[in-house]
């Protein structure tokens, strides 16, 4: 019993990663640009139906590489037309806007491919299972695992150990200060933004295969990155690595013990006992302009 | 004798012209109004998929009905709606009878969202008639006099999938491992699971109760796994099914799996690597009656993909009711509860044996199948990657037969 418990306290924790692979792209836009992206889940959507148009030329491998190349490209644009024009305005109507855009791309997909849930086949390659003494576990799951962690400690190291990063944390705190030393944020916000709805791309290539495709896919994905942004705190990256571990971890622990009913439940709760005793969230960092 | 006509006869007669002249564009228009009717059906969220077929299928019914001339000469109109969840489903089914004066309304997936219209239309004296939900509670204690079901009801889909265990030796002495969605028609499917297994003999070593949005199942899977069961029992609603049955292949379970509830384009959504196991199924396009062969035909021919179960459910439903509009000359609700509810009265629903509906729950008697996945090497393309049974129950058992053991309570009308 406590061997079953201690594997789905592990499983629990695995999923983390995948929460933090699409609640990282969501924590940067906001925090850079104070838009509250509603469309994060759709690119996550995207991202699949992207695996599915590729995958017959280029291969899995190659959808997972052009996938997100293709959702950045696209995301410039959206940047460059439609986000500049809210930076400085109330997030309330980055909301509406991210709402229409998220509206506007399912129901394209829904028309272009229909609702009937698509069959994504995993690759030969990374099929079976992993065995751990009793712990069983999917050898394409460890490989998503390795995906997430890879990308997490790029997107650090892009954040913390590059003039890159230094800007876009400078901008995050201060975008005015960056404006009297002369430096544009602009193209910054651009990269972000491509970086950001490009990992969530990568998600939905990921998911694919374990996942029936649908125009509806990323709702639910981006309501629990919503939830994993708002434990984590706005505008720290570890807050969103850690509320992520302990999304997946209360989502095992929940069903470990018996009441998977309840997992969401416990999720929202744990929202709420976070936002109740730490209104930033855990490592929410004080961001002025948002005060 | 010569007769004239008087004065006072004149003027009536010239006055009773006038009118008539007057009524005649209205009385000509009445004649050739539409019969419209209500089609509300979820074509967004975790049924959307299932909503989809069913909108194509009403389509391609009103097409059919209307070249063959309409209903009693008048056209068919068909409002479609989506209907969303139960709140939606109530505003929706509230404008439809009441501002749109809808005939009756069909339709609908989710049990939950059917009782909210059902309670509608059955204030609006309205007819309604179910074509996806399954719960047996609706043909039980929430029954409506106004509400009648093409949709097999969770029993049936129970007693032939139990008839698939019991001779495969899957029940008696038997552990069983059951996931259920958590709404009224996973609880429906799992008390019926239950109330089987303890008729057999058989035991539950997991019962799980599976949030609607679920995705991702590998907690479950390793439950699974810890368990050991000898047969894994999914009751499980909409993409949830089909994103089950994906993980069970990535986790590398092979523990004999099947279910009381099943939808061919989730089977197809799983694809032929992953999807396992033998299902009950009210229809596919591997029904090979002529009726049925016409209809997959058709559907091919309009969609370029086969029709499953829902489109036959909302397809059969709407030349049930188009009949029953002929029949009784109009769209007088009391005349069409009459007609339907006769035991006399049967339709062709393409299968070997007519359908009637149950009198005393308005649940349409029909055969039901028995779907069985295809070994993987054996599939030669992407839609048929499951073989289907001959029509069940056997012709020499009655269809009654199907409805024993009904857990949803006693319909009182």
């Amino acid at each position: 019993m406590v061997l079953f418990f201690l594997s789905q306290l592990l499983n629990g924790l695995l999923d983390g990663f995948y929460y933090m692979l699409i609640a990282l792209g969501l924590s940067l836009i906001f925090s850079l640009g104070g838009i509250v992206n509603l469309a994060h889940g759709v690119f996550f959507t995207l991202g699949a139906y992207l695996a599915l148009v590729l995958t017959p030329h280029v291969g899995f491998f190659g959808a997972l590489a052009l996938g997100p190349l293709i959702a950045a490209v696209i995301a410039i644009v959206i940047e460059r037309f439609l986000f500049t024009r809210f930076y400085r305005e109330d997030p309330l109507y980055s909301l509406l806007l991210t709402f229409g855009l998220a509206m506007i791309i399912e129901q394209s997909l829904r028309w272009y491919f229909g609702a009937t849930p698509r069959a994504y086949s995993m690759p030969a390659d990374l099929r079976g299972q992993v065995f751990v003494g009793d712990f069983v576990y999917s050898r394409y799951r460890l490989f998503l695992i390795g995906m997430a962690i890879v990308t997490v400690a790029a997107v650090w190291a892009l954040l913390n150990r590059t003039a890159f990063g230094r800007i876009v944390r400078a901008g995050i705190q201060n975008p005015d200060i960056l404006g009297t030393l002369g430096i544009s944020l602009r193209p910054y916000l651009s990269a972000v933004v491509a970086i950001a709805i490009g990992i969530a791309a990568l998600a939905g290539v990921l998911m694919a295969p374990i996942q029936p495709v649908h125009p509806l896919m990323g709702v639910e994905v981006g309501t629990a990155a919503f939830v994993v942004v708002v434990i984590g705190g706005l505008g720290s990256f570890w807050g969103v690595v850690i509320a992520a571990l302990l999304v997946g971890l209360v989502k095992g622990m929940m069903i470990g013990l018996g009441l998977s009913q309840y997992s969401m439940l416990a999720i929202y709760l744990l929202m709420f006992v976070v936002l109740l005793l730490r209104p930033r969230g855990l490592l929410g960092e004080r961001i002025t302009r948002f005060e | 004798m010569t007769h004239f006509i008087g004065r006072r006869q004149l003027l009536k007669t010239g006055a009773l012209a006038g009118v008539a002249g007057m009524a005649m564009p209205a009385i000509l228009r009445a004649s050739n109004d539409p019969y419209v009717i209500a089609h509300l059906t979820p074509r967004t969220g975790f049924l959307g998929p299932m909503g989809e077929y069913a909108v194509m299928a009403v389509d391609l019914a009103v097409e059919e009905i209307n070249a063959a001339g309409g209903i009693n000469g008048r056209p068919l109109n068909v409002i479609k709606e989506d209907s969303v969840n139960p709140q939606t489903a109530t505003t929706k089914a509230e404008r439809l009878v009441e501002r749109a004066d809808v005939a009756m309304v069909l339709g609908e997936i989710s049990s939950a969202s059917a009782l909210s219209i059902a309670q509608v239309t059955a204030r609006a004296n309205k007819l309604f008639i179910n074509t996806g939900a399954n719960s047996d509670t609706l043909r039980g204690k929430d029954c409506r006099r106004t509400m009648f079901h093409t949709e097999a009801q969770n029993v049936m889909y129970v007693n032939a999938e139990g008839q698939y265990f019991l001779q495969n030796d899957m029940v008696k002495d038997k552990t069983w491992f059951i996931l259920s969605s958590d709404y009224a028609f996973g609880h429906d499917l799992r008390e019926g699971a239950h109330a089987f297994l303890e008729r057999h003999g058989g035991s539950t070593v997991g019962d799980e109760l599976i949030p609607t949005d679920a995705t991702d199942f590998s907690s479950h899977l390793l439950s699974i796994r810890s368990r050991r069961p000898d047969v894994v029992v999914l009751n499980l609603a909409g993409t949830s099914m089909a994103s089950f049955m994906k993980q069970y292949g990535e986790f590398g379970l092979d523990i004999p799996l099947g279910g009381f509830d099943y939808n061919s384009s989730l089977a197809w959504a799983t694809g032929a690597e992953d999807f396992k196991g033998t299902w009950p199924c009210i229809w596919t396009h591997q029904v090979q009656t002529d009726g049925s062969q016409a209809f997959a035909r058709a559907f091919q021919a309009k969609y370029g993909k086969p029709a499953e179960n829902q489109a036959y459910a909302d397809y059969i439903a709407l030349r049930i009711a188009a009949e029953a509009i002929t029949r009784t000359g109009g769209t007088d609700t009391a005349a069409l509860i009459a007609y339907l509810e006769d035991p006399a009265t049967d339709f062709d629903i393409l299968k070997d044996r007519r359908g009637r509906f149950d009198p005393s729950t308005h649940q349409l008697l029909q055969e039901v199948y028995a779907v069985t996945a295809l070994d993987p090497s054996e599939v030669e393309d992407q839609w048929d990657i499951f073989t289907t049974s001959g029509p069940l129950p056997a012709p020499d058992v009655p269809l009654e037969e199907l409805v024993q053991g009904a857990v949803g309570g006693a319909c009182t009308f």
